[in-house]
């Protein structure tokens, strides 16, 4: 597979979830995507993004319509992925009282972590790693990276849980910056593509 | 918390279950037999539609013990239905820490002039729309999500498709009028202004819009999804068919391909036989539950 450096594909999980919101933002700063529906498709990218929506029918949907193995296997080769929210679930390696889905991630993560959709939030955080300047971050019935272990390193801490975290080709955000006007986060994940 | 806040966050939570299936369950084992199909939600309640226009007389708000053994038995969001201007019954269902309340014309309104004040809760509200007036001015009064209002309970989609056609008409129409004619137009569907003047910027609803009522196969599904909606509440369809489990997966496939008429075939082979359905003309009108809400 040839491919020009300067114009890679990014793939968005379309299962369920926040699809046109990450489709929207990559069209914002010029990205080329990609709905991957069907296993076929992970041939035509070179990354993908695995949006918001319910860890529990993502992780379902990713076994129903075969896309994760092939999928797993492509992100232990070292395709790029960012997984917000249900998507960093769907990496971890482990997950408080339910199996890891993908689980290609050296994260423990517990779903729901700030409580109900009430306890939903929204703060204003610099992350060093994506930019000096605050970055708006939605919680919505968030999860939170209990700990990292292994190759995972923690690129930011909230109150005493982690909410970022990358590791090689992995970037995981417990926020949603897929329902911001802020691109950065995303423009720091087409950096990681080589 | 700020009140605007809130209320993005709670539109934000129906962004997230786009591309879904939303199961009517009334009990924990249906509950978990909808979340082992790839459901992205669940509606918790008593009886199914097609039982409530069986039985007859008041439908309620479901028994919170009920209820509570359901949100006990899956992970994915539970849902409740409070009756239409049933503010005690939504603050009850809001106490059992529901996820999200329907604001339900299935339920026989405890109102017959007032919706509830959605602003007034922290839980998100969706509520069902035949039309775009409709739906503005339940946006208005605080529903972070927004539904069809096919007849529900007989697995007959022809109201649901009526709806939504309605609802994408007028949007396009509006989103080609000049500013000047926003504020009528606004007077002649009976919408706030200013949600008016969003959906004419933006060609959209500000929340996410579903399809609901009459949804009884993965056809069905999909047929939704192409006019537009974006996700599905089946209500009877899967538990009054006689194969639940496989209609339930069928139809959660068929809504995320929806525009894939061959894996459409395929899962729809040897379903069994769905839910009987009635045709609407033999419905007189009080019989008709889309026909309630003001």
């Amino acid at each position: 597979m040839e491919r020009k450096e300067s114009e890679p594909t990014v793939g968005i999980l379309a299962l369920q979830g926040s699809v046109i919101e990450h489709e929207s933002m990559l069209a914002k700063i010029g990205a080329k995507t990609l709905r991957v529906l069907k296993p076929e498709h992970l041939e035509e990218i070179d990354g993908i993004i695995l949006p918001g929506g319910e860890s529990t029918t993502l992780g379902k949907l990713l076994n129903l319509f075969s896309i994760a193995k092939p999928l797993k296997a492509k992100i232990e080769r070292g395709m790029p992925v960012f997984g917000t929210c249900a998507g960093l679930i769907l990496l971890a390696k482990e997950i408080e009282g339910e199996q890891p889905h993908l689980g290609t991630m050296d994260i423990k993560v517990r779903r729901n972590a700030y409580g109900r959709q009430i306890d939903s939030f929204i703060a204003h955080e610099v992350i060093e790693e994506f930019s000096t300047s605050p970055l708006e971050l939605v919680f919505v019935r968030a999860p939170a990276i209990e700990k990292t272990f292994g190759k995972a390193r923690v690129l930011k801490e909230l109150d005493g849980r982690i909410i970022a975290a990358r590791q090689e080709n992995m970037l995981v955000t417990s926020f949603h910056p897929e329902l911001t006007d802020d691109e950065t986060v995303h423009r720091y994940f087409l950096s990681m593509f080589k | 918390m700020a009140k605007t806040e809130q209320n993005k966050l709670n539109k934000n939570l129906a962004q997230m279950l786009k591309g879904g299936v939303i199961m009517d369950v009334t009990t924990p084992a249906e509950a978990e037999i909808a979340q082992e199909a790839g459901a992205v939600a669940v509606m918790a309640l008593e009886r199914v539609p097609a039982d409530i226009r069986r039985d007859g007389g008041v439908a309620r708000m479901s028994d919170p013990a009920m209820i509570k053994g359901i949100q006990k038995a899956v992970t994915i969001p539970v849902m409740a239905k409070a009756r239409i201007g049933h503010i005690t019954e939504a603050r009850v269902l809001e106490a059992l820490g529901i996820d999200y309340i329907d604001e339900s014309e299935v339920l026989t309104p405890a109102d017959d002039a007032y919706h509830i004040d959605k602003h007034a809760f922290s839980v998100p509200f969706v509520c069902g729309a035949r039309n775009l007036g409709e739906a503005l001015r339940r946006i208005g009064e605080g529903a972070s999500m927004i539904r069809t209002k096919g007849e529900a309970g007989t697995g007959n989609v022809v109201e649901a498709v009526r709806h939504m056609r309605q609802m994408m008409s007028e949007i396009r129409l509006l989103s080609n009028k000049p500013s000047e004619e926003l504020m009528s137009y606004a007077k002649e569907i009976g919408a706030p202004y200013e949600l008016v003047k969003y959906v004419a910027e933006n060609k959209k609803l500000p929340v996410v819009n579903f399809a609901a009522g009459g949804v009884a196969t993965p056809a069905d599904a999909a047929l939704m999804m192409t006019l537009g909606a974006e996700g599905v509440f089946v209500g009877s369809g899967i538990f009054k068919s006689s194969d639940p489990k496989k209609t339930a997966r069928a139809i959660v496939l068929a809504t995320a391909h929806y525009n894939d008429p061959k894996l459409i075939a395929e899962v729809s082979e040897n379903l069994g036989t769905p839910m009987r359905g009635i045709e609407l003309s033999t419905l007189s009108e009080e019989e008709r539950l889309a026909k309630r809400g003001w």
